[in-house]
């Protein structure tokens, strides 16, 4: 076995892992606030990623300007989405508010194919290129750069929630909707942020994922490989999104790189597979006890 | 207004159709689908089958989905057991297509009852995400596995035969499709009027308070697994016959969301709904190209701009329906025959 290659790999893969806890955490945001699994969420990627092309290639602004926008321009679109369809969906049976991010997946495939042609789209190279080696271990630039900005926005949420009003706004929502709004939190605001600084978390890392893989309206396909991660993490779980994150993403690469591409999603989906039935609740999940 | 119909005995009360107008339109309808391919050319013809298809798979869907509550991302994976099984068959043992079918839905069966296994243990949205690994998994058997499926370049077929005749025409298939779809719904109509029936709706409405009313959660919930994905495994099977060849793309992920799509459109529990919304659905496309069609002459950039359009489409009605529609197509024609029902006295 070459170690070097198995280490370069899994670097990448790792790297890779980054950005989807990054995603992960974005879907588990939008989960313990408003109890709706987002299938839409490799979608508002797409979207985001899209803009930036619009921004940066259409436009031609400089791509540390058009990278706010475009991850502004996919939060906003979180919240609009959130306003619109989902909150009539209060109530409703988890299978249909899923079934309406379904539905709002494909409708955002289609503004994305109207707009901008159905053709797969490169994005103008706005990270470094100098190569980024770790011992002598190469790992591709945009991969690396991009794990660093994923990681540094991942880090800024994690104290957000953990110490600032909004966050502890949001873990009281999430334990109890009621007891939160009788102490004065603004429950339905809290759903509106929920969904855009999920959004928020999607788009960048949409940018950064499409940045090192090229662009097409398939690009919300990303959002299977999120699912994986976010139920075997558990999916009220932030702690297990990061966790298997990264282990999703290097599992993914490193079947690729050994097996080939068509082994990726069966390497994972066994991975899912074995934890839906040993642990239904994810690895860090809470467990609901159902009562008559 | 509906008058003197008063029912006398407990059977004419628990009938299907239970007034002389119902049998009347029902006899009709029926006339109707038999009519229907010496009237229709080619391209209704080719709409009718596809539409029969669906109707199968959508039926079976709404077991599972719609009555036992227990929602699926696999049907097209199970289509896929059907339909390969019908492909391997008739290429390696040249049986007839009543045989191809019944063991195409029996394996779907049995594959559907693999997959509902974890029903037990995980439920709701998780369970969804079970049946989206199975059909991953389904679909790189399909693949992979080429001495039995042909990798994928996939299989073709010979057409479906019985007794020397062959079905190859799609006026042949339309006689093999549409009664079979008939059957099949009036089949479902049947289990929901027995104990098994009954039993998936009360898993539906609330499964831990059926099983206190002691229905064995796991019996039931497989039950409806193997019996939605027999419905699939048969729809897959015509869908092989009907187009001649199966590839692993044949069955993609889109089509289980088309198909819970149809299910949602025409209304979630109802049989009714899951016919209206399986020809609603599959009609969609075919209006929106004949409406290109006619656009192309003013806006010759009209083509380019059906395949997203069709997409936005496919998503707003899901979404809208959802909404402002839940209970979905089966409910505006309640509506319509209210009206009618309630005529003179309404306003």
């Amino acid at each position: 076995m070459d170690w070097l290659f198995f280490g370069e790999i899994s670097l990448a893969g790792l790297a890779m892992g980054g950005l989807y806890a990054l995603i992960g955490l974005g879907f588990v945001i939008i989960y313990k606030a408003t109890r709706v699994i987002n299938f839409a969420i490799g979608e508002i990627m797409m979207f985001a990623a899209y803009l930036f092309l619009a921004f940066a290639g259409g436009m031609e602004m400089s791509p540390w300007v058009a990278l706010p926008l475009a991850v502004l321009g996919g939060s906003l679109l979180g919240g609009v989405i959130e306003k619109i369809m989902i909150r009539p969906m209060l109530g409703e049976s988890s299978i249909s508010v899923v079934m309406v991010t379904i539905g709002i997946a494909s409708i955002l495939v289609g503004v994305v194919e109207m707009i901008w042609g159905a053709d797969p789209q490169l994005l103008p190279s706005f990270l470094p290129r100098k190569p980024v080696f770790i011992g002598e271990m190469y790992l591709a630039p945009k991969i690396a750069y991009g794990f660093l900005i994923g990681a540094a926005l991942l880090i800024v949420y994690l104290l957000y929630f953990r110490f600032s009003r909004g966050g502890v706004a949001l873990r009281a929502t999430a334990s109890d909707q009621a007891a939160a709004y009788s102490m004065g939190i603004n429950v339905r605001r809290v759903f509106n942020l929920a969904w855009v600084f999920g959004s928020l978390a999607a788009s960048l890392a949409g940018v950064l994922v499409a940045a090192t893989g090229g662009l097409s309206p398939q690009f919300g396909a990303i959002g299977l490989s999120v699912l994986v991660v976010v139920i075997v993490g558990g999916l009220d779980s932030i702690v297990g999104a990061l966790i298997a994150g990264v282990f999703i993403g290097w599992l993914e690469t490193v079947a690729g790189a050994y097996l080939g591409g068509e082994y990726r999603m069966p390497a994972t989906f066994a991975v899912l597979a074995v934890i839906l039935v040993f642990r239904p609740y994810g690895l860090f999940g809470t467990h609901e006890i159902e009562r008559v | 207004m509906r008058i003197g119909d008063a029912k006398q005995s407990y059977e004419a009360d628990e009938a299907i159709l239970t007034s002389s107008t119902q049998k009347i339109w029902f006899a009709l309808f029926l006339f109707a689908l038999l009519l229907f391919p010496f009237v229709a050319d080619a391209y209704l013809l080719y709409l009718g089958c596809l539409v029969g298809i669906a109707v199968i798979s959508t039926t079976g869907l709404n077991i599972l989905t719609g009555f036992t509550g227990l929602i699926s991302l696999g049907q097209a994976g199970f289509m896929g057991v059907g339909g390969y099984t019908v492909a391997w068959l008739s290429a390696n043992t040249g049986l007839p297509f009543p045989v191809t079918l019944l063991l195409a839905g029996l394996l779907a069966a049995a594959v559907g009852i693999l997959v509902g296994l974890p029903s037990l243990r995980v439920k709701g949205l998780y369970l969804a995400i079970a049946t989206l690994a199975a059909s991953v998994f389904l679909h790189f058997i399909f693949a992979e596995w080429e001495s039995v499926t042909g990798g994928m370049g996939g299989l073709s077929l010979e057409p479906a035969h019985l007794f020397g005749l062959t079905f190859q025409s799609d006026f042949g298939m339309y006689f093999i499709i549409v009664p079979l779809a008939v059957l099949m719904v009036l089949a479902a109509k049947n289990v929901f009027r027995t104990r098994i029936g009954r039993a998936f709706i009360a898993i539906r409405d609330r499964d831990i308070s059926a099983e206190i009313l002691g229905i064995n959660l796991l019996h039931y919930k497989l039950m409806s697994f193997a019996l939605s994905s027999f419905y699939a495994g048969v729809a897959g099977g015509l869908f092989a016959y009907f187009f001649r060849v199966v590839t692993p793309e044949s069955f993609p992920l889109s089509m289980s969301i088309f198909y819970l799509a149809a299910v949602i459109v025409g209304g979630m529990g109802n049989l009714l709904g899951g016919i209206l919304g399986a020809a609603f659905m599959t009609l969609i496309p075919e209006a929106l190209k004949l409406l290109t069609a006619a656009l192309t002459p003013f806006y010759p950039n009209a083509p380019i701009f059906m395949s997203p359009m069709l997409e936005i489409i496919f998503g707003a009605l899901i979404v809208g329906f959802l909404i402002f529609e839940p209970h979905g197509l089966a409910e505006i024609w309640h509506r319509i025959r209210r009206f009618f029902s309630l005529w003179p006295f309404k306003n």
